[in-house]
């Protein structure tokens, strides 16, 4: 019965926002994460990388921080400062996610 | 002779471009019509030549829809944008209208809403208004708008939205009630409301139960408000009264930051030459470098996942919390003391920033 199906293409799909944690020793390697492999890890490294740039830029401005939370139209990302490297979380934002500002 | 306006339809599936070519030929207003099969195509023809409206796809090979809306976004503000798909998720939904689309539609599947469809395509390409000006009423100004709205006697919300930017206006019965944006609420919202030059703007469903928080006539304040446009503009640089003005602006804002309980404010130009300016600190131009790196950064993230812009961003260190507010003519960096409390943070800093360079 699926000879019909010889005969469909093969659809594109579109990529779900990544959701989950991992964590980044300080020199950006990720150790542990548990963020779908649907996600290709050198986009979960890259991100990884980026917001850890964020905390060492700002130990180099003379503003030390230890956790950081960008708020993005469609995902909020939170990392707390680990001994150099960081622990992140990517929490997807839904139409029906209700605020954090109360 | 009349000038046609251009569209543009991106889809990888030739069948459904060429059956929306075809109807969208037969609109009133007879666009041309121009097909791109992939998102890059679409966007070496949209460097080539000024389109009036993009209608695109989301599930596409190689680079899909959301990714091609995150590149038209930042290189051609002012193309409006129309999702077209059979996605019916949620988030993807969200995702869209965080990367600024006008419209998110599904495939239409019956014959009313393809005529619906057709309609709200004819209305998103409207007429000229080069010259500035709102999208839905072109050619007219923000101030004529909400004088038609009073003169009228209406009731009704106006949403006016300026890119990320959103503010909303309450009119009940002619008399304007209420404005708000990014925190800021009443008069002062309002005159940040009408500085904006263009945008968009819809009509939503009056709210007849909204409290009241401007009490001027909506006549005396539009007249204030065209008063000091003239006054800024009429300032020649090097006049006598000029540093004492700034003199004046920045007591003000000291005071302001004093009364909000904040730490300090650091301003940026968007521009990436411009020095960082700052009030209550002394390391104003290492944190505008770091805010600049770290509006960097979202914009790369906002990049590789098309999580749409960057709202806020919030750090919290040893002796302060920031919180970085990215912003059209000037980004901020708000601090505040390091006990203060989590809630509401950012409407505080919204709220503070509000009226700083007005």
């Amino acid at each position: 019965m699926g000879l019909l199906n010889l005969f469909s293409k093969p659809s594109p799909t579109l990529r779900f926002l990544p959701s989950g944690s991992m964590t980044l020793d300080r020199n950006g390697a990720v150790l542990a994460s548990t963020i779908s492999s649907a996600c290709p890890p050198q986009i979960v490294q890259e991100i990884g990388t980026l917001v850890l740039r964020l905390f060492n830029e700002a130990r180099k401005s003379q503003m030390p921080l230890s956790e950081v939370t960008l708020r993005f139209a469609s995902l909020q990302i939170t990392a707390r400062e680990l001994r150099g490297g960081a622990f992140i979380f990517l929490t997807p934002k839904h139409s029906f996610t209700p605020s954090t500002e109360t | 002779m009349e000038m046609r306006h251009k569209v543009l339809i991106v889809d990888d599936d030739p069948a459904v471009l060429e059956l929306y070519r075809e109807l969208l030929a037969e609109l009133p207003s007879q666009p041309e019509i121009f097909v791109a099969a992939s998102g890059a195509r679409a966007l070496s023809l949209l460097k080539a030549e000024p389109f009036r409206l993009l209608l695109c796809d989301l599930k596409m090979p190689k680079m899909d829809g959301l990714q091609v809306l995150s590149i038209v976004r930042r290189q051609f503000p002012e193309l409006r944008t129309v999702v077209m798909t059979a996605v019916q998720d949620d988030e993807f939904r969200s995702r869209a209208y965080g990367l600024g689309v006008d419209l998110y539609w599904l495939k239409p599947d019956t014959h009313q809403n393809m005529q619906m469809f057709l309609q709200c395509i004819e209305s998103l390409m409207g007429k000229d208004n080069d010259g500035g000006g709102f999208r839905g009423i072109h050619s007219k100004g923000l101030i004529d708008l909400i004088q038609m709205e009073c003169l009228s006697q209406s009731s009704t919300v106006l949403r006016v939205t300026r890119g990320s930017l959103m503010g909303r206006i309450w009119i009940n019965g002619g008399e304007l009630f209420d404005a708000e944006i990014e925190g800021a609420r009443g008069e002062s919202a309002f005159r940040r409301i009408l500085e904006w030059k263009s945008g968009t703007f819809e009509n939503l469903p009056a709210e007849p139960s909204r409290e009241r928080r401007i009490t001027k006539p909506v006549n005396a304040l539009l007249l204030e408000m065209a008063q000091a446009m003239d006054e800024t503009s009429s300032i020649e640089p090097g006049d006598p009264g000029e540093g004492e003005a700034v003199h004046r602006k920045t007591v003000w804002r000291l005071a302001a930051i004093a009364r909000a309980g904040a730490d300090f404010v650091v301003s940026l130009p968007p521009d990436t030459q411009a020095t960082a300016e700052g009030w209550g600190t002394d390391v104003a131009q290492e944190m505008g470098g770091w805010l600049r790196q770290a509006l960097d950064v979202s914009q790369q993230i906002t990049q590789i996942l098309q999580a749409g812009p960057l709202l806020d961003l919030e750090g919290t260190g040893l002796d302060h919390r920031v919180l970085a507010l990215p912003q059209e003519q000037n980004h901020y960096l708000v601090g505040w003391p390091a006990g203060d409390k989590a809630a509401r943070l950012s409407e505080k800093s919204k709220q503070l920033v509000a009226s700083w360079d007005s």
